[in-house]
């Protein structure tokens, strides 16, 4: 077998550009997706069935159904209808690049929805009791307090699903984008060299991976920083009605 | 002891059978492989009987060798290595000539050339020049000849895109997503005259890539050099051009 | 719904679909035993080769899996096989690529899995099938795995369900599954709405079986908890 060093280096370039549209892609459609998946989860942890029911049929959708289905559902599904070519939408769905877009941020938004739920069911009931207590409004409490702690809670969880992300980008190149898997295949079809090539294309993805990892960490280091206070030991004779029993248990 | 003896013996008896039957049919036929997906050179009608261009090459050219041929289906992946594991004795499936393949298996002389052609909507006014395609989006099947072809020559002024498969790049064109698609012509030949096909039509002249589609056969098989002959002799003696004319309209040898 | 004919060709798919998930599942199985078994050990080559083995599958994506085992695999093979001798040619097809390159996804996942489980498992059990006498594989087998087995369930059952997704990226090698046999129909119907909608429900149905043999999977493994379900 021979290995071709050289074409890794005189295409690197062109693979870097592939990389820079995959990471366009996932922080685009995370976003879109972070904003769509707040009210679906608001809506998911309602008590009212008939609120519950709409967010849990979209959920159960896009949770089970590939994501190569849904991609190829936005892109050549959508072209099926007259009615779709013919208006205001099919500028930006003539585009592969925002259909790509609209697939991705549709299901993260699903599996996101989810994770902020379980979030926000798992905030303590005493946190909200308490600004209840101090005469919050609903909207209030929701901005103050159940968002920001979802938010935190969420985070480890959230970390993991922009990975997931991250390696889903790669079917861009299924709808002619050249994304970072697009290119390496685009070359290959060229060079014949397909180990070299997906091997750097490989390498650049867990280079992408790592920082998204990192940039995690920093970020629920910053987020949850109360976690990282070191409490003064509780001294020994204190009045046991001044106990803090959260901060006992550490 | 016994026991051992009449499973041996039984298993002897077997593999002669078996050797036997092999070297019966390797003896009278000539078993050609094809693929069956490839319209309209080589398909699968609906009561299951290959058809198409190859299908009749590889008929008459075991007429003209007085040979008794069968023909069967293989899917392309494992079509050389089925080739090399002596499931059938050669490859009839629009199979281009390239040096890669030629360091596995050997080819007979061509029994018809590929060339390129673009596609654009009926009536539309691309003038399909390096001039006239500039900035507008051109498709193609990627890993094939026609996507390296645009890669190659147009890449810098068009913007190429490239399809998994050929029938995406048939989807796009029809929606507007493509102004022009370039393919290989035969097939496209075929698409053009179905109904999917109504609407769109070839643009300017065919781009000759020097493709020559050939018979694979095992390395050193004598069936290359009676191949090529029987080749020479259907094309010689009018039987080509009367299947080549059930196709199409034009010459593709 | 209209299929036009084409009901038999998705049919066909589909069990192509439940044929390469199956064998991946079982392959995958085997790698996140192996996987979990090695990160375990007390050996730190074995420690570092599963570490390596889970944290760069966890960031590949699965397409650039399929994709490199199955343009890149023979040449590897072959390259392998040479170095013993062996020069014949040696092709892979969509399918061997799909189940090589799901079962390695899925036993990186499920080396985690297979981790946690078998961490919960408390020593004493191991002490106690050797101070039976058993044989420390024996013990593996008869009193270890049926409780990992029965941890390990829910997990697997989750993983299980993004293979069956995963497994729609071999179509784009030309495997003959439930999407390429929709893009099939599609090509000859020209509407691509109807037959990738078709396709989705499908694999809704897949999952939601899956979802459903999980669950008695797990009652079948958990002889205790069965009789409290009623």
């Amino acid at each position: 077998m021979t290995w071709e060093w050289d074409v890794i280096w005189k295409y690197f370039p062109r693979l870097l550009e592939g990389a820079w549209l995959t990471m366009e892609l996932v922080l685009i459609s995370g976003l879109i997706g972070i904003a769509l998946a707040i009210p679906l989860a608001l809506m998911r942890a309602s008590k009212l069935p008939w609120i519950k029911a709409l967010p849990f049929t979209y959920i159960y959708f896009f949770r089970g159904t590939p994501l190569l289905v849904q991609i190829f559902l936005v892109y050549y599904g959508a072209s099926q209808f007259e009615v779709v070519r013919e208006s205001f939408l099919w500028p930006v769905l003539k585009q592969p690049y925002w259909c790509a877009i609209i697939a991705f941020s549709l299901n993260t938004a699903a599996y996101s929805a989810e994770l902020f739920r379980s979030a926000i069911q798992a905030i303590p009931v005493g946190e909200i009791e308490a600004a209840e207590a101090m005469g919050m409004s609903k909207n209030v409490q929701i901005r103050r307090i159940i968002m920001p702690r979802a938010f935190g809670i969420a985070l480890p969880a959230y970390g993991n699903e922009v990975i997931l992300m991250l390696k889903g980008s790669a079917l861009a190149s299924t709808i002619t984008l050249l994304d970072l898997t697009g290119m390496a295949r685009t070359i290959i079809a060229r060079t014949y060299t397909p180990l070299e090539m997906f091997l750097a294309a490989g390498v650049v993805y867990l280079a992408i991976s790592a920082l998204i990892i990192a940039l995690f960490r920093f970020m629920e280091y910053r987020f949850n920083r109360y976690q990282y206070y070191h409490h003064a030991d509780t001294p020994a004779d204190l009045d046991p009605q001044l106990r803090d029993p959260h901060i006992d248990q550490k | 002891m016994m026991k051992i003896r009449k499973v041996l013996a039984a298993a002897a008896l077997i593999a002669g059978g078996l050797l036997t039957a092999q070297m019966a049919t390797a003896g009278d036929k000539i078993r050609i492989a094809t693929e069956g997906a490839y319209a309209p050179f080589n398909m699968v009608d609906s009561s299951g009987e290959l058809i198409g261009f190859d299908v009749e090459i590889a008929k008459a050219l075991c007429a003209q060798m007085q040979a008794d041929c069968e023909i069967v289906a293989q899917d392309w992946d494992g079509i050389i290595p089925g080739l090399r594991a002596r499931k059938y004795d050669a490859i009839v499936a629009s199979m281009s000539i390239t040096e890669e393949r030629m360091r596995v298996v050997d080819f007979s002389e061509k029994y018809y050339s590929n060339v390129l052609a673009f596609v654009t909507p009926e009536g539309s006014d691309i003038v399909v020049t390096k001039e006239g395609l500039k900035g507008k989006t051109v498709g193609a099947q990627r890993a094939t000849i026609a996507g390296q072809y645009l890669e190659d020559n147009l890449g810098d002024v068009v913007n190429v895109k490239l399809y998994d498969t050929q029938d995406n790049a048939y989807l796009d064109l029809a929606t507007g997503r493509l102004d022009a698609l370039l393919s290989d012509k035969f097939p496209a030949y075929d698409w053009l005259r179905s109904d999917d096909g109504k609407g769109f039509a070839f643009n300017g002249e065919d781009i000759d890539i020097n493709d020559e589609i050939g018979i694979a056969v095992r390395k050193g098989d004598s069936l290359k050099n009676k191949f090529s002959a029987a080749i020479k002799a259907i094309v010689a003696d009018g039987t080509y051009a009367k299947i080549n004319e059930k196709y199409f309209p034009f010459s593709i040898y | 719904m209209d299929l036009q004919g084409f009901g038999h060709l998705l049919i066909s798919g589909t069990w192509v679909t439940i044929q390469l998930a199956l064998s991946s599942l079982l392959v995958g199985l085997v790698f996140g035993l192996t996987g979990a078994a090695a990160k375990l050990s007390k050996n730190p080559i074995a420690r570092w080769l599963a570490t390596g083995y889970t944290t760069l599958v966890r960031g590949l994506p699965e397409l650039l899996l399929v994709l490199t085992i199955y343009f890149g695999g023979s040449q590897l093979l072959m390259w392998i096989a040479g170095s013993f001798g062996y020069t014949e040619y040696i092709e892979i097809g969509p399918f061997v690529a799909g189940v090589a390159a799901l079962s390695i996804a899925f036993g990186a996942y499920a080396t985690e899995v297979f981790r946690m489980a078998m961490m919960e498992i408390p020593q004493g059990q191991w002490e106690s099938g050797l101070a039976c006498g058993m044989s420390r594989s024996r013990t593996f087998f008869r009193i270890i795995l049926p409780q990992v087995w029965r941890l390990a369930i829910p997990g697997l059952g989750n993983l299980f369900q993004v293979l069956l997704k995963d497994t729609a990226l071999v179509s784009v090698v030309g495997l003959n599954d439930i999407m390429r046999q929709s893009q099939v129909a599609i090509s000859s119907t020209k509407e691509p709405f109807t037959f990738f909608m078709v396709a989705a429900c499908i694999y809704l149905l897949l999952t939601a079986a899956t979802t459903a043999f999980t669950m008695f999977m797990e009652r079948a493994a958990n002889p205790a908890a069965r009789g409290n379900r009623g």
